[in-house]
């Protein structure tokens, strides 16, 4: 009995869970792993297209004639690049109507005109001219031989289904010169990005741990960057940081701390004068790292004060009998009460951070020295018109990718291992 | 060990104190007056003796009373130093300085004489200066975009600092860019798209999700465990690297330019993480409500419907919303998948916009609070379970 019941508790598992398993399989592991396919093949753009063989119909009075007409197809290959073989051609007609002279690739029987057209080379393009009459000796309607649209079939080659692969795509990637830059680049952009969103949101979180006038208040301002859209933040602080008629700049200059403006997005490096060292500070990509700690610290914030709000008062008010003063009592009990959770937050931004695309694409569009590897991917896929380049840089991201992952699991082991 | 608790008591505060104004002074000449200086050294003294005075009177009478006749001298003392300023000014200047001996009423003789309470004390103010600055940071860009979408080409033009909102010139004229926004670039359409897609995507998410979930939570069988945690493993995996793939079959199939396609892509991207946030809840609903149920003669379906739906309302509103927010403001796949404007979600038209020839900046600013506005009041009038729904599945973003 009792077998029986986990039989059916079995089914009914499968039942409730395979309709989710097969959508993000389809949709999200397919792609995955099509991805590898992809990279291995030499694939642009405008291959993407299926080749189909079209034909315009034109209708044409015959002149003193009214009971015959000429019928044309302009037949083509919608393709530039690939041949379709064995087209074939359907088109139907209205009752008492029959062709005088017939091509002997075409057949015509009850109403409907068939063709067997062969092979069609790329770029081909043919004219095919049928005339009919009528059998009653009626005038024929234009408009009604219009109305029925010719059908036609062919096979071509997909591209994505062949068996030819190719290790060009890889070889290209990895010998590009500026491949050692875009790493790093997406490394640096990575890095900073994450400690910055995790320190201020520690200090966030450490001020909103406290009771003041409007604390829920401020708690849901300060997660305003990260719950508004990023185009409409984006765009607004391209407009805030634009060199002519950007408030920043325009601020700057009115208090005379800086002469002339300065390009925050589009300039690649700005050179600073420290104790007398000259300084290169690639200004576009710190930009952008700040746009990006600007709009993630309120998740960090949202994380650590929830571990904040978690820690028992006993051990501040153990603290104080002890005559600790603040910062001794941040640096000994908050900071081991919240490092498990900076670790994981690391980790995770670090993920998400080495993946970023929308911003970068929506500040910059990768230019001034911010292009990192997932801009790197639309670029080739889609500015150059590369596909298969593209694939294959996406590959480079998925093998960081399960790197990072590897440790962060590992990482998430040892926690719980902890606890 | 007192005095100079009081001494820091006195620096700090009044510094404080002076930075607000300095803040204040700073936001009006933006508003063309004309300050000649900030009067630092009559400030601060003054602020220092209102300090040492607030430190006498301690609680001896009503703190209300204390902190207005405070503010009312301090305010006062800097509307006689300063020339020609119009009374809004001092009247911003009042609001500070109650605010300023609000916080520091309740700071006596005897609060001073403890350890450390100098430290204490800086770290307050520090704590205070850093709301202030983090909001003013947040705020700002929101703010800017508000005020650009309000104002004419000429107006941006000729002073790019001017901060202020225009009612005087009447309500159609104010609200202008959006009028065009609306009726020029189509976004009534957009916003419908936009919402289609959006709410499309939390009802075919939860339908999806809700059985996965309890299968998960609940139900024994066979790769259980590799379930949950490929579940965690594949929402680690970014779109960008989905895109080229996805774009190619999508090409092919003729999925491009639909939001049926975009539909499919929403839902398989939020589905991980709303069963993992579900499933979660879902085990905490005691499991001796279910069994009754079973008793009472329920199926699988009954026991779902009638006994976990209800009671895990909460979290599922959590998760709707989420998703909501996800698909909304989801970007990559809409400037992917969609080309043809009548298929544009908001995101992408703005994005279209911003790329198009050169559209004024107004209306740029008009579309970005329109993409914007709905998301905000959302949250805050949900914030509490997006709260709980961003922590649990703020992992991704």
């Amino acid at each position: 009995m009792s077998s029986k019941l986990a039989k059916i508790e079995k089914r009914t598992a499968y039942l409730l869970i395979l309709p989710s398993v097969l959508l993000v399989f389809s949709i999200i592991l397919f792609p995955i792993f099509s991805n590898i396919w992809i990279s291995f093949k030499n694939v642009e753009l405008k291959d993407l297209r299926i080749p189909e063989p079209r034909a315009k119909k034109l209708v044409k009075s015959i002149k003193d004639n009214p009971n015959q007409i000429k019928v044309i197809y302009k037949l083509r290959n919608s393709s530039l690049t690939q041949e379709i073989t064995n087209v074939k051609f359907k088109d139907k007609y209205p009752d008492d109507i029959e062709p005088i002279d017939l091509d002997n690739k075409c057949q015509f029987k009850s109403n409907l005109l068939k063709c067997e057209l062969g092979n069609w080379p790329k770029k081909y393009r043919e004219n095919l001219e049928i005339v009919f009459q009528n059998t009653n000796n009626q005038e024929i309607s234009k408009k009604e031989l219009k109305s029925f649209k010719p059908k036609l079939s062919g096979k071509s080659q997909n591209i994505l289904l062949t068996y030819e692969f190719t290790l060009n795509n890889f070889k290209k990637v990895i010998k590009d010169k500026a491949f050692i830059d875009l790493l790093s680049t997406t490394f640096y952009y990575t890095f900073f990005g994450t400690i910055g969103a995790i320190v201020f949101g520690i200090l966030a979180a450490q001020m909103v741990n406290q009771k003041f006038f409007g604390r829920t208040f401020m708690r849901s301002v300060l997660l305003f960057p990260y719950v508004a859209p990023v185009v409409a933040l984006a765009y607004t602080w391209e407009l805030l940081l634009d060199p002519t008629s950007g408030t920043l700049n325009n601020l700057l200059i009115n208090y005379q701390i800086i002469d002339g403006p300065i390009n925050l997005l589009g300039q690649k490096y700005v050179t600073l004068n420290i104790l007398g060292f000259d300084f290169k500070l690639r200004l576009a990509l710190t930009t952008v790292i700040i746009f990006e700690i600007w709009r993630y610290f309120p998740l960090a914030f949202l994380f650590i004060l929830a571990r904040l709000q978690a820690v028992p008062k006993e051990l501040y008010e153990a603290a104080d009998v002890d005559g600790a003063n603040p910062i001794q009592k941040f640096l000994n009990i908050t900071l081991p009460q919240i490092l498990a959770v900076i670790s994981i937050l690391f980790m995770i931004r670090f993920i998400w951070n080495f993946n970023k695309f929308e911003d970068i694409f929506l500040l910059t569009g990768g230019a001034s020295g911010t292009r990192t590897l997932p801009i790197n991917v639309y670029q080739q896929g889609f500015s150059i018109g590369d596909i298969g380049m593209g694939s294959a840089v996406s590959i480079v991201i998925v093998v960081f990718l399960l790197i990072f992952m590897f440790i962060y699991f590992k990482l998430l082991g040892k926690r719980a291992d902890e606890n | 060990m007192k005095i100079k608790n009081i001494l820091t008591y006195c620096v700090i505060s009044s510094l404080f104190l002076f930075s607000l104004i300095c803040i204040w002074k700073i936001l009006v000449t933006l508003q063309g007056i004309e300050l000649i200086n900030f009067n630092f050294n009559k400030l601060f003294i003054f602020g220092i003796i209102l300090c040492v005075i607030n430190l006498l009177v301690g609680k001896k009478f009503n703190l209300n009373i204390k902190i207005t006749l405070l503010a009312l001298l301090f305010s006062i003392f800097d509307y006689f130093i300063s020339i020609n300023l119009p009374i809004w000014y001092s009247f911003g200047i009042f609001l500070i300085s109650l605010f300023f001996f609000n916080t520091i009423k309740n700071y006596d003789k005897k609060f001073l004489s403890k350890n450390h309470s100098s430290q204490k004390l800086f770290f307050n103010f520090l704590t205070l200066f850093g709301i202030t600055l983090f909001s003013f940071v947040i705020l700002f860009p929101f703010y800017m975009m508000l005020v650009t979408s309000f104002k004419t080409q000429a107006l941006l033009l000729l002073n790019p600092l001017d901060f202020s909102i225009n009612f005087a010139q009447g309500l159609p004229e104010l609200f202008k860019s959006y009028f065009i926004v609306f009726k020029d670039y189509n976004f009534g359409r957009y916003m419908l798209t936009s919402t289609i897609v959006s709410l499309g995507t939390v009802i075919i998410t939860l339908i999806f999700a809700i059985p996965a979930a309890y299968a998960v939570a609940r139900l024994k069988f066979f790769g259980k465990n590799f379930l949950s945690t490929s579940i965690l493993i594949i929402y680690l995996f970014p779109a960008i690297v989905l895109v080229i793939p996805l774009y190619t079959i999508f090409s092919q199939l003729g999925l491009r330019n639909s939001i049926e396609g975009l539909l499919i892509v929403y839902t398989a991207t939020t589905l991980p993480v709303a069963i993992y946030m579900l499933q979660g809840y879902f085990k905490s609903i005691p499991k001796e409500l279910e069994e009754a149920g079973i008793i009472d003669g329920q199926n699988w379906l009954g026991i779902i419907f009638k006994i976990i739906l209800p009671l895990s309302l909460p979290a599922i509103s959590s998760v709707a919303l989420y998703v909501f927010m996800i698909a909304w403001n989801e970007f990559l796949f809409s400037l992917m998948f969609l080309d043809r404007p009548n298929t544009f979600t908001l995101s992408r038209a703005i994005q279209f916009l911003n790329v198009g020839a050169e559209t004024p900046r107004q209306y740029l600013m008009a579309g970005s609070v329109v993409v914007t506005l709905p998301i905000l009041i959302i949250f805050v009038y949900f914030e509490k379970y997006l709260v709980s729904g961003l922590t649990a599945g703020s992992v991704k973003g």
